[in-house]
């Protein structure tokens, strides 16, 4: 075990890591990681397990998945048993081996960090842990790219997070022409980068300073924001009966891509699937979108409308998860459902209506 | 404004306001580059809301199911077949309907464009054949045509077939010596080969099911990937239950499709899932003479019986 | 802590068919491991997820009570995949549970009050096991008047009819059995809807005085006004919803009504709290 969980202080140590180094620094981190990172593909940047000699993407605007998946697999094994009533264990179920080595994500968006600690809300909690992303998450070092000029889709600033935002990383790199300059956050952060072992130690005020003009450069770049403040202010009830979700739904066609592309959503289904005698237990990316994510097994469906399901989608994220958690929105403002909704519903306009609903009655 | 997008708003709104139809539906500008938003219009002062142009990919006959009143839709030629397809199929009403046809002269390939630049595209203007479009780092100026998506490239139903208004003038249609070329080549390829070209096409396909939903064929209670009783298909992420979503999928839409492109359109993932459908509507094309939506009073071949049918296993 | 996800495995001991027209059975469950059944430590309101491996889970409130040892039963309605598998299985077949999940009757805040008891159809199984509970000698006295009033479409439909008949001999629980309606000349219960035998017989509210109920949405939906009638506020009437749930711990996601999870901060809600939330159930 590479990774020590204890604290070793507070460390703000920052490494310059020349251009030229970088994939043998990549090349050591492979002896001690499972590395996984940005790769482009036909269908977009992905976040991806880097295989043999893949190097992490480091210059991309938006990638179309998040980094979720890394704790969070769209399909997952997590129990597993044999249907043979031959064999004495049979019908009784057991863990699925999972490889939880050290990990390392590399050069993930700083939002994608911050929606990871998110997500952790709801699957560490003091009731009960989730043990398969808990254990993955444990496992993973979190190495971010910051982001010298944010996308059009970016509003990360109003959402909590933003270029340079720090939360939920091991590491953060900024790109500087020629070099990485690397910030150490943590002790994991500091093990990853001993591992990498290229670099050297730079000035830790000198390096702050850079790091904030490069930040202070790209938070300008930043046009749009989503608008939340007032949302405290009125009630769960007083939201969701509000008029204008008819109009808010009526061009979704109820796929789940806003929430699949999504950093911060985490709900899944749990699926029983059988091969011959074995069995296995999977769960899987679920979505509020589909009416089959409430549909009782009599046919009575709570959420039967498609108004109804994509008012979920904004309450959950606006209102139920700051109301119960009272740690803000759940969006980072990464704006990839923006971007990929076929139908151009748009999170920042939702929110804006709602943030300025008023009932004049 | 196009002169397209002002004959829609003047037409909508002399509807409203003779309470012909209780509600519009059309596309508003997006909030975002080259996008545009399915919208419904009650009211006069809304009507400015609606626009047309190169952005509006998707398919509205999906949004006229279910409504009780007398609507109108704006209808461009795939969207007029697949309102006739609704209609054949008994999910519209002809009578409850008003078409408002839009020949269309294609929708730009917004992957294409995007290719154009290395950063996102801040800006998309379009002015008649060209369109102007800016990132942050420079501009460009394209023909429109050398963008269109693959299916407008090779339509040949631009005017609606269907309609009780027209808001621009009809255009010619072209005429095309090979209707199929990518399912040609696919075609060529040997056995191996061909597994390989799907295997890649599905690979990375997140199940949204986008396509699903965008496209106006699939309108079924419960489709198929969703049935717990009995489940046809595993629910994660095995390529052998992706990839059966996708072959079923198509083969429900046999002799139905109109290849309007929505369901490429809306797949966050870019796969161009048009290369299963465009195989059964080559099949339908040669084996029935048959092109889908393009008469109200002939159901789709897959679809009717008959008894003097050639074959005899139906018998 | 442990793996939340992991059944423990059980054998069904005993099924028995709970109503006439058999939609109902219900299923005596042992721990395979003696431990287990320490750990499956649970109170009268919660649930567990009946896990049948190469099948799914489903979750079903617990009807055996605390009190009752060496054993779990559930009493299911067979309506989707899992049931109707579960209803074709045999004694000695292997399964699991997962629980005990959800919160409870509030127990401690009843403690010393009267308690009025109100179910129908088959949403009796919580409720039996709440009365099982108060009823053992070492609770009793911990309640003040006991009201149930339980009402099926017909006799034959009433679950644990034999029961039943048990309680309503007793001096320390006042029953009120009824039924839609029956051409059984030998019925000396009730006949009538259960708001109707709610209005005409549930005690009268006071500060101390709690109802819980169970029961079909219908039911629930008229039985609320005929409790508004007898005065009780809504901090005072105590229910136990259902929704689609998956993992029973409160993170699947599906089964919110607003920020509250059914299956986490509930099933059990006072009607208080439910009027605060959408009415997603």
């Amino acid at each position: 075990m590479i990774l020590s969980s204890k604290e070793k202080g507070h460390t703000m140590k920052f490494i310059t890591i020349d251009k030229k180094d970088w994939a043998k620094g990549i090349e050591n981190s492979r002896k001690a990681y499972q590395l996984f990172g940005p790769v482009k593909e036909k269908n977009g940047v992905l976040i991806k397990n880097l295989e043999k000699g893949v190097l992490p993407l480091m210059e991309y605007t938006d990638s179309v998945m998040s980094a979720k998946s890394v704790m969070f697999p769209q399909s997952e094994m997590i129990l597993k048993t044999t249907l043979d009533e031959s064999k004495e264990d049979h019908h009784i179920m057991k863990r699925v081996d999972t490889n939880y080595s050290p990990r390392a994500v590399v050069g993930m968006r700083p939002f994608d960090a911050k929606a990871i600690q998110l997500v952790k809300m709801n699957f560490d909690t003091k009731d009960f842990r989730d043990p398969y992303w808990c254990d993955a998450y444990e496992a993973t070092t979190f190495v971010g790219l910051a982001v010298n000029k944010p996308g059009l889709y970016d509003f990360s600033t109003s959402a909590g997070s933003g270029p340079f935002g720090e939360d939920g990383l091991d590491v953060l790199l900024a790109d500087m022409d020629d070099k990485y300059v690397a910030k150490i956050l943590s002790d994991k952060g500091q093990d990853f980068i001993d591992i990498f072992a290229v670099g050297t130690s730079s000035d830790e005020k000198e390096s702050q300073v850079l790091f904030d003009v490069l930040r202070k450069e790209a938070e300008k770049n930043i046009a749009s924001a989503i608008e939340t403040d007032k949302l405290k202010d009125k009630t769960i009830l007083y939201l969701h009966e509000a008029p204008f979700w008819d109009d808010v739904a009526f061009s979704c066609i109820n796929c789940g891509t806003c929430t699949y592309v999504c950093p911060t959503c985490w709900c899944f289904d749990i699926q029983d699937e059988t091969k011959r005698k074995a069995s296995t237990r999977f769960r899987n990316w679920d979505t509020c979108m589909s009416s089959l994510f409430t549909s009782h097994a009599s046919g009575h469906n709570p959420r039967d409308a498609k108004t109804q399901r994509v008012r979920q989608r904004f309450m959950h994220k606006l209102k139920y998860f700051p109301d119960k958690y009272e740690e803000g929105i759940m969006c980072v403002g990464c704006g990839r459902c923006v971007k990929s909704c076929p139908v151009n519903i748009d999170i920042r306009k939702v929110a804006k209506t709602m943030n300025s609903y008023e009932n004049k009655e | 404004m196009n002169t397209c997008t002002k004959r829609i708003r003047e037409i909508a709104s002399a509807l409203l306001e003779k309470k012909e139809v209780e509600k519009v539906i059309g596309f508003a500008t997006g909030t975002i580059p080259m996008a545009s938003n399915p919208i419904v219009v009650t009211s006069k002062q809304d009507v400015e809301k609606l626009v047309f142009n190169s952005t509006c990919g998707l398919n509205l006959a999906n949004y006229i199911r279910n409504h009780k009143g007398k609507i109108a839709v704006i209808a461009k030629g795939c969207d007029a077949r697949n309102i006739v397809t609704h209609v054949i199929e008994n999910q519209a009403d002809r009578e409850k309907l008003h078409i408002i046809g839009v020949p269309c002269s294609g929708m730009i390939d917004k992957n294409k464009v995007a290719s154009l630049f290395k950063d996102d595209i801040v800006e998309f203007i379009e002015d008649g054949d060209t369109a102007t479009i800016k990132s942050a780092t420079k501009e460009e100026t394209i023909n429109k045509k050398d963008y269109l998506r693959h299916n407008c490239s090779l339509c040949t139903h631009k005017n609606p077939v269907i309609y009780d208004d027209l808001a621009c003038d009809e255009g010619e249609e072209q005429s095309l010596e090979i209707p199929y070329p990518d399912v040609d080549a696919i075609q060529s390829l040997d056995a191996n080969a061909k597994w390989q070209h799907f295997q890649e096409l599905t690979k990375n396909c997140i199940r949204c099911y986008s396509c699903r939903n965008a496209r106006p064929l699939c309108y079924c209670p419960t489709c198929f990937v969703d049935e717990a009783g009995p489940q046809w298909v595993g629910k994660g992420q095995d390529e052998t239950d992706v990839n059966t979503f996708h072959f079923l999928r198509a083969f429900h839409c046999a002799g139905r499709c109109t290849d309007c492109g929505a369901c490429v359109e809306a797949c966050p993932m870019d796969i161009n899932v048009r290369d299963f459908t465009r195989k059964l509507n080559k099949d339908s094309f040669e084996l029935f003479g048959w092109e889908a939506g393009l008469d109200t009073t002939r159901r789709p071949p897959l679809d009717s019986y008959s008894p003097d049918d050639p074959n005899d296993f139906i018998k | 802590m442990e793996n939340p996800y992991m059944p423990y495995p059980v054998r069904i001991d005993d099924i028995e068919i709970a109503t006439e027209d058999r939609s109902l059975k219900t299923f005596k469950f042992v721990f395979l491991n003696k431990e287990d059944e320490e750990k499956f430590s649970y109170q009268a309101g919660q649930f567990a997820e009946l896990s049948i491996p190469g099948v799914g889970e489903i979750p079903i409130g617990i009807a055996s009570s605390p009190v009752e040892k060496g054993f779990v039963k559930f009493t299911v309605f067979r309506t989707g995949v899992v049931t109707t598998h579960l209803h074709n299985m045999k004694v000695g077949d292997i399964m699991g549970i997962r629980g005990p999940l959800g919160n409870w009757y509030p127990w401690e805040k009843l403690e010393n009050k009267n308690i009025v008891i109100i179910g129908g159809g088959f949403a009796f199984t919580t409720l039996r096991s709440s009365i099982i509970y108060m009823l053992d000698s070492a609770n009793r006295n911990k309640f003040k008047n006991i009201d149930v009033v339980y009402g099926a479409r017909s006799p034959g439909m009433l679950l644990y009819r034999e029961e039943l008949f048990e309680w309503e001999k007793r001096d320390d629980i006042n029953m009120h059995i009824t039924v839609d309606g029956t051409d059984d000349p030998e019925w000396k219960y009730h006949t009538g809807f259960v708001p109707q035998i709610v209005e005409q017989n549930a005690p009268k509210a006071d500060d101390d005085t709690y109802a819980i109920i169970c029961g079909p949405p219908i039911m629930i939906k008229f039985t609320q006004p005929s409790l508004v009638q007898l005065g009780y506020r809504d901090d005072q009437i105590i229910m136990s919803l259902e929704n689609r749930m998956k993992c029973g711990i409160g993170m699947c996601g599906r089964c919110n009504i607003g920020k509250e999870l059914v299956c986490k901060d509930g099933p059990v809600f006072t009607l208080e709290e439910l009027n605060q939330t959408p009415k997603e159930y």
